[in-house]
């Protein structure tokens, strides 16, 4: 990567071009007039606020979605749109953020599906499992190839899609978000592999909203704005402020806007919760206006500390206190009759009813009421409010959840648990898929939450968010808490340190 | 944070979206459809368009329609009741025993039908959500019980004896307005507000889109997913004991295959079989459909088999246009 900075508008020809691309959706213009070049062994950066039009473009290059108008051209041959199956053959290739994997299937029969090495109906499996080997290798995967896809972690079955576009020889690979539920250091290995895949002449089209991951990685960015291309440059010739600017048409002055107060008497306290194969022994308390932050690993047992105080899955052993008093929860709804509020890491599979209204998601935790029947009216007013302060994107708020874009479905899962109006709240990387000035507005809710004498506590794989955001944070690993880091300890080493167990730090015992 | 997207596009000034349409359109459809058959009827039977035909198929369509709003709730949530034919059956021969045997008068006798058709709803409404069996299976189960029990206190041979007056529930007529019509109306407007303006109703289809979302926002799924089939038991008791009054008997083999016009009613009308979706609107033009289909086919002469064919036929018509319409609505701009 880097050397592509040279690269100017006509000496090359490039790998796909795009040329006054439109698409419409039914009161949206999604993506309009978007003309662009992609070049071979650069990684394009795709910028832009939540709804900007950056997954619609991706998917109508990957052929997913057919463009109301204009003209895409892959290695200078015109695309037809005949679907995913056609850009493969034309070596274009995409992950999605859910992945398309077979989940009892092994990594080299995932990697070969649709064209499994052999003939005549029967698969040459020593030569399956040899060209899978290759294939792992190439994407630095260091598992065997005959294990089922379903016990890969997250991170893991990222890379066999990777590999599964190199399994058709992809040229031009694109990425939606991939970082947004990978680790720092997973993330790291994910950009070295980009690095040699780019060098190898592949283009890699990259959406992300982490600021810092678009200039470590980027050769190139296109900012979209309302579906429209605002700029496209070399990374080295912007900074982040100005990048925000051409994102969000104004300045983002406070990416983590909290202020710290002096917190009041314990709200939550977990002790000794211990959930076999997931928490040991794990614990933690809350003061009124604290923020507390949790650290560790995917894997380590954050979620499943949430869950458990929550009662999603109740721990089998611990105690809970909530201002003091003993509380037993061993479902959601008696956490919820407590007042504990959680948001859920992954909107998708346990957050949101994606098929219903945006409005109806939004009170799904209080219906509005009146004489006994629920209120479409009330409702309606509630879910404008959230549309208002939140900027949700979406032109009526009966609108299905499904139709949103992936930033603008998780602020709806954000609204939901604001208007719960839970004094206790956990949640489980709010920020997900937000773009830079949602994720400070969100902040900004936080820290007024917070101000109210609420108790926090914040889920990030992201540790400046942490950083910046928590009174308190503290470090799992393995299914419990090994340190405990007040504000003026923090430093991204220490909690890299505890949570993977390296420097010899002390560890928490009891 | 800006927000142009609809002051750009318009999307405020349409009166009517076409996504919100999307929802309407197999209704539409079927709608139209129930309209083009009925005038073709009127045509080419001369019998379909009289009043004395008009009435019996108000009536006819009663049944179906009454036990297809408990159905429509319960394929909202995802699951399936295949027993409503069975419960029918038994709900009319214990109603009709109540009155004939035990005395009760016929209101009395009417709610115990009820009772018996909620009973076995609870039954299943307990296996699906205490359980845990798929709703498909505690359904087939109930089945083939309620039926056997019918046969059971039946010995197989019909019960008689109600007294006159439970004539009125299926034969009656309020001015010109047949008692089982007006039925129809009282119980879909009560589906329909349970659906839009009821928990249960909205619980219905977020369990039905997404079941681990509603039991993280403190839904109380086991209750709610019980008290679904519930209500589909007792709607089915309830066209049970309507089938029973208009024949003023209790017949044992009543409903034999019924479940399958009430679920084709349902799904006419626009309702998932994977959940989330449906309205009563839809059931009630579905059900009119099939009962229209089966009645125009009497006064042609066509065979209950080839009705069957038919409506086959118009199943996967009907749930292929509305796939259809709606990949092309969530796809393209329109209009
Ligand atoms: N199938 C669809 N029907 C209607 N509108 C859609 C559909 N798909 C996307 N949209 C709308 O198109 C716009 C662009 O969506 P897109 O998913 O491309 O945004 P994005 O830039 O990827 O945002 P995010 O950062 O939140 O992922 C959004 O307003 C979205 O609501
Ligand atoms: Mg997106």
């Amino acid at each position: 990567m880097g050397e592509f900075a040279q690269v100017g508008e006509s000496e090359v020809e490039p790998l796909a071009r795009l040329t006054e691309v439109s698409k419409r959706f039914p009161g949206v213009n999604a993506v309009t007039e978007v003309s662009l070049d992609i070049f071979g062994g650069e990684v394009h950066v795709f910028a832009g606020e939540n709804g900007a039009g950056k997954s619609t473009l991706m998917k109508i290059l990957a052929q997913v979605d057919r463009p109301t108008s204009g003209r895409v051209e892959v290695a200078g041959a015109p695309v037809t749109h005949r679907g995913p199956a056609e850009a493969r053959r034309l070596g274009v290739a995409m992950v999605h953020q859910e992945f398309a994997l077979a989940p009892d299937l092994t990594v080299a029969e995932n990697l070969f599906i649709g064209q499994e090495p052999g003939g005549f109906g029967w698969i040459r499996r020593g030569r399956e499992r040899a060209l899978a080997r290759e294939l792992l290798r190439r994407v630095g995967l260091g598992v065997r190839e005959t294990r089922a896809v379903r016990s890969l972690s997250t991170a893991e079955q990222q890379r066999v899609e990777i590999a599964k576009a190199l399994a058709v020889d992809a040229r031009l690979l694109i990425l939606d978000e991939p970082t947004a539920s990978l680790t720092e250091r997973e993330s790291r290995e994910l950009f070295t592999v980009l690095g040699e895949l780019t060098a190898q002449g592949m283009a890699v089209c990259y959406i992300s909203h982490r600021l810092d991951e678009i200039f470590a990685i980027g050769d190139r960015v296109t900012v979209l704005r309302d579906g429209s291309v605002v700029t496209t440059v070399p990374v080295g010739g912007m900074d982040e402020s100005a990048l925000v600017r051409s994102m969000v048409g104004r300045e983002v002055d406070d990416l983590y806007p909290r202020t710290f107060r002096e917190p009041g008497p314990v709200r939550l306290e977990a002790r000794g919760l211990e959930r076999p194969g997931a928490l040991r022994h794990a614990g933690l308390t809350v003061r009124a206006g604290e923020i507390v932050g949790l650290a560790g690993l995917v894997g380590a047992g954050r979620t499943e500390l949430a869950r458990s105080v929550f009662g999603a899955e109740p721990a089998t052993a611990g105690s809970i206190r909530l201002d003091g008093r003993p509380v037993r929860i061993r479902r959601p709804r008696d956490a919820i009759a407590a007042g504990i509020g959680y948001l859920t890491e992954s909107r998708k599979s346990d957050g949101l009813a994606l098929q219903l209204g945006v409005d109806v998601n939004i009170t799904l935790g209080r219906l509005p009421m009146r004489g006994g029947l629920i209120d479409l009216r009330g409702q309606r007013r509630v879910a404008e409010h959230y549309r208002e302060s939140l900027g949700i994107r979406v032109p009526r708020v009966d609108r299905a959840v499904s139709l949103l874009s992936g930033g603008n479905q998780q602020k709806v899962v954000l609204a939901r648990i604001l208007r719960t109006g839970a004094e206790v709240l956990l949640f489980d990387e709010p920020g997900r898929g937000m773009d830079v000035a949602a994720k400070s507005e969100m902040f900004q809710q936080l820290d007024q939450l917070a101000a109210e004498g609420r108790a926090i506590v914040l889920i990030s794989s992201y540790l400046p968010e942490l950083m910046n955001m928590c009174d308190r944070i503290l470090v799992l690993r393995a299914g419990r808490v090994v340190g405990e880091l007040e504000r003026e300890e923090y430093s991204e080493q220490r909690i890299v340190a505890l949570a993977t167990g390296a420097g010899g730090e002390h560890e928490q015992r009891d | 944070m800006s927000s142009g997207t609809e002051a750009e596009t318009g999307g405020r000034q349409r009166l009517w979206s076409p996504v919100r349409v999307s929802g309407a359109v197999s209704r539409l459809a079927a709608a139209g459809a129930l309209i083009v058959i009925f005038v073709v009827l009127s045509f080419v039977a001369p019998s379909f368009l009289t009043a004395d035909n008009l009435f019996n198929l108000g009536s006819q369509t009663s049944v179906k329609a009454v036990m297809a709003v408990g159905v429509t709730l319960v394929i909202i949530t995802g699951g399936i009741d295949l027993s409503v034919g069975s419960v029918a059956a038994l709900s009319g021969v214990v109603g009709v025993l109540l009155m004939a045997e035990h005395g009760l008068n016929p209101l009395l006798g009417v709610l115990g039908g009820l009772a018996v058709g909620a009973t076995a709803g609870l039954v299943n409404g307990l296996l699906v959500s205490r359980v845990g069996l798929p709703p498909f299976i505690a359904t087939l189960g109930m089945l083939s019980v309620a039926r056997g029990v019918v046969l059971i206190t039946t010995g197989a041979v019909a019960v008689f004896g109600a007294p006159d007056s439970f004539r009125v529930l299926g034969q009656g007529v309020l001015g010109p307005v047949p008692v089982p019509v007006l039925l129809i109306v009282f119980v879909a407007l009560a589906g329909h507000v349970i659906l839009t303006r009821t928990r249960l109703g909205r619980y219905a289809y977020v369990l039905g889109s997404n079941p681990e979302a509603a039991r993280l926002s403190g839904v109380a799924v086991s209750r709610h997913i019980t008290a679904v089939y519930v209500l589909s038991g007792m709607f089915a008791g309830l066209g049970g004991m309507i089938a029973a009054s208009r024949i003023n008997s209790g017949q044992p083999n009543f409903g034999e295959g019924l479940e399958l016009d009430v679920i084709a009613a349902v799904v006419i009308g626009g309702a998932s079989l994977f959940g989330g979706r449906g309205t009563i609107l839809g059931s009630l033009i579905g059900a009119f459909l099939v009962a229209v289909i089966r009645n125009g086919a009497v006064q042609l002469g066509i065979g209950t088999f080839y009705q069957n064919v038919l409506i086959g036929l118009i199943i996967w018509l009907a749930v292929w246009w509305d796939r259809y319409q709606r990949r092309k609505f969530n796809n393209e701009e329109t209009g």
